[in-house]
């Protein structure tokens, strides 16, 4: 009898994501201590964890590592994924820190979950094996599912929170049902073996019904229509700085997982699943900028618009090539930065000793305090697509790799979709700047870190708007190796 | 050394307009005259351009080339021909002027309005110097923003309705343009292996008639339709124009309806040759039902702004109805009558926006037996009045005279009842102004109103003589352009003979 050969232990691929739980243990530890330790120090260390660990991506960018018999995969397409992931949860660290203070929910519980959350991300984004695409996911959705439900004392949350653990829970039996399915037609688990293993029999019903059910799982993770339902209510329920990493982190890092499986085991795979993404592209968008327009509390509000996102972004896939998938890339590091950006200054606006969530809550908010209006609206121009803010940019590429692989009419679905969204977008723009504000105002909450993030955010949808040529190719050329 | 000027015109003012943003709101005093400093400095850089500008050479001028995006074939691609010079300096001759009618009209906000207008101006300048499609496009949405604003924030009481509704209008019509612009990109990349938006590489290309020529036309068209605006695609226009603040009317009026009709010409014309010419009877027929029915509405309107409002559906209908011609004449003639329109509607909207500075009142029943009041008004309001109906002798008439020469050549039926227009265009013009101007005092309120101040002087005195100056000796401006024209319809012609 063979003695079982432990595969070498190879830690560096998982580095930042070791980085990242370590500082999650650590946090933990700090509560233990002394008040002063507790009370100051653990958000200072979960920043300090992510940005060490963004440094780590940045610093292995262009050397692939492979670890764990090719469980985990850390190429410059996890690493592009990692970056995003890492400045979702920095931006989230960020806008945390007061916003808890105030809500009176400070605990190291919180910065630890963020941490495992986001460890969980950056294990789905690496993940060469579609156990650890599960084990990432639950590992995100698990600390997400109690970060939901934070505000014990809220109704909202403590629903958001149930929501989301129970059809989050369902999406999941989905996911592993499939990889089961895959299993017992494959014989393997790891992406490249089932790759190899299918080659010729693809048609295998087993295996197809396999990846049907593992695109239902995904198609809830990023929230595509018909799987949608639970982003409004969550998004509206759980405390803002969850819904920012809700939003974000844990959307980039299920597309990851998703373009790793389609890309790698869907290869050459001949059922035509390109009408099923078309029609789900379009609805997906369609859905989710007109039922935003009805929305009259913000954080609704945004969550369809992220849902109309996801729409966008399935065009670039469904155009596939490094120039479909790369237009992805971009167009989520792009939307993280938009979106945290737009969710953060909701974190820092606040009427009647409440959060001011309503969009009737921003009215007059120009007079109040125009460096917070103007930031807002530059936020929600850049989510309608106009020049030369990034998301403008982002759709270009979606668009244009929708027009070169020759889905012209879902082009212009897309960019009809932009204008509707205009509307409603606008209509905060509306209320900020063309109307007077009253009755109780809302008023800014001073906070250095969430106007950090808030610059950082800028920073970015700017820079990438105008020189987006050097991120945008560093995103074909992630995922190129991948297509290959 | 890589030329600059043109860099500099376009972008001094939107960079200026960012830098006042630092000045605390509360000096609105000092806003007003920086703002009015870089504006006047943008003009006066502007000025090379057209005393450099060889009038003999149809091709680009000033010209400047950059990579931007290099692996998507985007670039900083800049420069000017006959058709855009005068638009630019269009541009940066009116916005001084804005800035200045604006100077006790606007009180709330101040440093945001001018910022805004500086950012406008580098919006719409961009849009006449871009030669590559992307960086057009990035400025034809991009000025969309702070017109919004404008017309949101310091408009009428109707402002907001007026302001998203401009913007949905005119965001639905270009959007199509992008698809249309992908799709070419594709189109001429597959056809060349060079994958570029540089406009004069894509204009050489010699693209199939058919279906595929024709919708790309349409996404084009439909953009440019809504804003110059063509019939039906008006509607618009008579909110954002009556809900703008005046300075906003004038900008709008003056400058950003060329950006439709320019549309046309840069784009339109050399790019899709074939289509232009199948659907040219169409835009044609638009055109004189524009010219006819504007100035009727305009006729019956008991409002001054949103008479002079519908009068500029008729007026851009016959720069519409001189491009479509396709003959030297016309073409000549409706980048005249751009111009021209610029000038006169501005200074009507300027000049309604005066007297309703004064009396609070646009109705023209308001009003009546101005002559004795406020006489120097009435004499420039006169001639501004007259050069709208196109009198001989000043601008108005040179443009329209040889749009209706290009258009008699195409078909003398739909000329002659676009001839009406001009007959219409007096009716209601000199029907206001004698409503208005003629006649006794009929408003004890009107007895104390007080005419000219200097400040109003000098921002009417540099249009008046403008106008008389183009109507006198049109060759200063017509000279710059005529190569450049002849260039566009011999590019037509031979694209399209190319195909038959």
């Amino acid at each position: 009898m063979d003695a079982i050969t432990f595969p070498p232990v190879v830690l560096g691929p998982l580095l930042p994501t070791l980085i990242v739980l370590a500082s999650a243990a650590l946090v933990l530890l700090l509560d233990l201590g002394p008040r002063w330790i507790s009370r100051d120090l653990p958000a200072g260390v979960a920043l300090a964890g992510l940005v060490a660990a963004l440094l780590v991506t940045l610093g292995r960018w262009g050397t692939a590592g492979r670890a764990f018999r090719d469980m985990i995969v850390l190429d410059n397409f996890a690493l592009f994924f990692n970056v995003v992931i890492c400045y979702a949860a920095a931006l989230v660290v960020l806008l945390s820190m007061d916003y808890l203070r105030r809500t009176g929910s400070d605990s190291a519980e919180y910065w630890a979950l963020v941490l495992f959350a986001t460890a969980g991300m950056m294990l789905l984004a690496a993940a060469g094996d579609l156990v650890v695409v599960f084990l990432g996911l639950e590992l995100m959705s698990l600390s997400l599912y109690v970060l939901a439900g934070l505000f014990k004392r809220e109704l909202a949350s403590g629903e958001a929170a149930l929501k989301y653990f129970l059809l989050g829970a369902f999406a999941s039996s989905f996911l592993v049902y499939g990889i089961a399915l895959i299993y017992g037609a494959a014989g393997t688990t790891s992406l490249d073996r089932i790759a190899l293993a299918m080659a010729g029999r693809t048609n295998d019903p087993l295996f197809v019904i396999g990846v049907g059910l593992l695109l239902v799982g995904f198609g809830f993770k990023i929230s595509s229509v018909p799987f949608h339902m639970w982003a409004p209510d969550v998004y509206q329920g759980a405390p803002t700085s969850v819904t920012v990493l809700i939003a974000t982190g844990s959307k980039a890092a299920a597309f990851a997982a998703l373009i790793r499986v389609l890309a790698v085991q869907l290869r050459g795979v001949p059922a035509d699943w390109s009408a099923l993404v078309w029609v789900g592209a379009a609805v997906t968008m369609t859905v989710g900028n007109v039922v935003a327009i009805a929305q009259s509390n913000l954080k609704r509000m945004l969550a369809y618009s992220s849902i109309a996102h996801v729409g966008y972004m399935l065009i670039g896939l469904l155009a596939g090539g490094p120039g479909g998938v790369g237009a992805v890339l971009f167009y989520l590091l792009t939307y993280t930065f938009t979106t945290a950006g737009a969710f953060g200054v909701i974190t820092l606006c606040e009427r009647a000793r409440a959060e001011a969530v309503d969009v009737a809550d921003y009215t007059g908010l120009a007079r109040r305090h125009p460096v917070l209006a103007a930031a807002l609206a530059l936020f929600l121009l850049s989510l309608i697509g106009i020049p030369p803010l990034a998301g403008f940019v982002g759709k270009f590429y979606l668009f244009g790799a929708a027009v070169r692989a020759g889905y012209l009419w879902l082009a212009v679905i897309a960019v009809l979709n932009s204008a509707v969204a205009a509307y409603y977008y606008l209509r905060v723009v509306v209320l900020m700047y063309m109307r007077e504000p009253e009755g109780a105002a809302t008023s800014y909450v001073p906070s250095f870190a969430g106007g950090l993030a808030l610059t950082i955010a800028l920073l970015a949808i700017v820079l990438l708007g105008v020189i987006p040529a050097p991120f945008a190719d560093l995103a074909q050329a992630a995922v190129a190796p991948l297509l290959r | 050394m890589p030329f600059v000027l043109l860099s500099a015109v376009t972008f001094l003012p939107g960079a200026g307009g960012l830098a006042l943003l630092f000045i605390p709101g509360r000096r609105a005093g000092i806003i007003r005259v920086v703002a009015l400093a870089i504006s006047l400095v943008t003009f006066a850089l502007s000025l090379p351009l057209y005393f450099g500008f060889d009038g003999a050479d149809p091709g680009y001028q000033f010209e400047e080339h950059r990579p931007w995006m290099p692996t998507l074939g985007v670039s900083y691609h800049v420069g000017i021909d006959g058709i855009s010079l005068l638009l630019v300096l269009l541009t940066t001759f009116l916005m001084p002027l804005a800035l200045a009618s604006a100077w006790d009209g606007i009180e709330d906000r101040v440093k945001g309005f001018v910022a805004t207008m500086l950012i406008l101006e580098t919006g719409m300048l961009g849009v006449f110097v871009s030669l590559d499609l992307f960086l057009f496009y990035v400025f034809w949405e991009a000025m969309l923003i702070p017109m919004y604003f404008i017309i949101g924030v310091w408009g009428g009481p109707n402002r907001i309705y007026a302001a998203v509704k401009f913007v949905l209008y005119t965001m639905v019509g270009s959007v199509l343009m992008l698809v249309a612009i992908l799709a070419l990109y594709y189109q001429y990349g597959a056809a060349s292996g060079r994958y570029t938006f540089d406009l004069p590489a894509l204009t050489q290309f010699v693209m199939a008639p058919g279906l595929g020529q024709n919708l790309m036309f349409l996404a084009f068209a439909l953009a440019f339709a809504i804003k110059v605006p063509l019939f039906p695609f008006h509607t618009w226009l008579p909110d954002a124009h009556v809900e703008a603040p005046t300075a906003g009317s004038v900008i709008l009026a003056g400058v950003l309806l060329k950006m439709g009709t320019y549309g046309f010409l840069r784009f339109c014309l050399p790019l899709f040759p074939d289509a232009t010419l199948a659907f040219g009877p169409v835009v044609f027929a638009l055109a004189v039902i524009g010219i006819v029915y504007g100035a009727w509405v305009s006729t019956v309107q008991p409002d001054m702004k949103k008479l002079v409002a519908y009068s500029s559906v008729s007026h851009l209908g016959f720069v519409m109805l001189g491009i479509f011609t396709l003959n030297q004449q016309g073409l000549v003639g409706g980048l005249i009558q751009m111009v021209n329109h610029g000038l006169s509607t501005g200074a009507l909207f300027l000049m309604v926006g005066m007297i309703y500075e004064r009396r609070h009142s646009r109705l023209i029943a308001d009003f009546g037996g101005l002559w004795r009041v406020v006489p120097a008004f009435s004499a420039l309001f006169l001639v501004v009045v007259l050069s709208s109906l196109g009198l001989p002798g000043l601008n108005g008439f040179v443009g329209e005279f040889l749009v209706l020469v290009g258009a008699f050549q195409r078909s003398v039926w739909l000329a002659a009842v676009a001839t009406s227009g001009i007959i219409f265009a007096a009716v209601y013009l000199l029907w206001m102004y004698q409503r208005v101007i003629f006649g006794e005092i009929s408003h004890e309120a009107n007895r104390a109103l007080r005419d000219l101040t200097p400040r109003e002087w000098a921002v009417l005195v540099p249009v008046v003589a403008l106008i008389v100056w183009i109507g006198v000796y049109p060759g200063a401006f017509t000279g710059k352009t005529e190569t450049a024209v002849e260039a566009l319809i011999a590019q037509v012609q031979s694209k399209t003979s190319a195909n038959r």
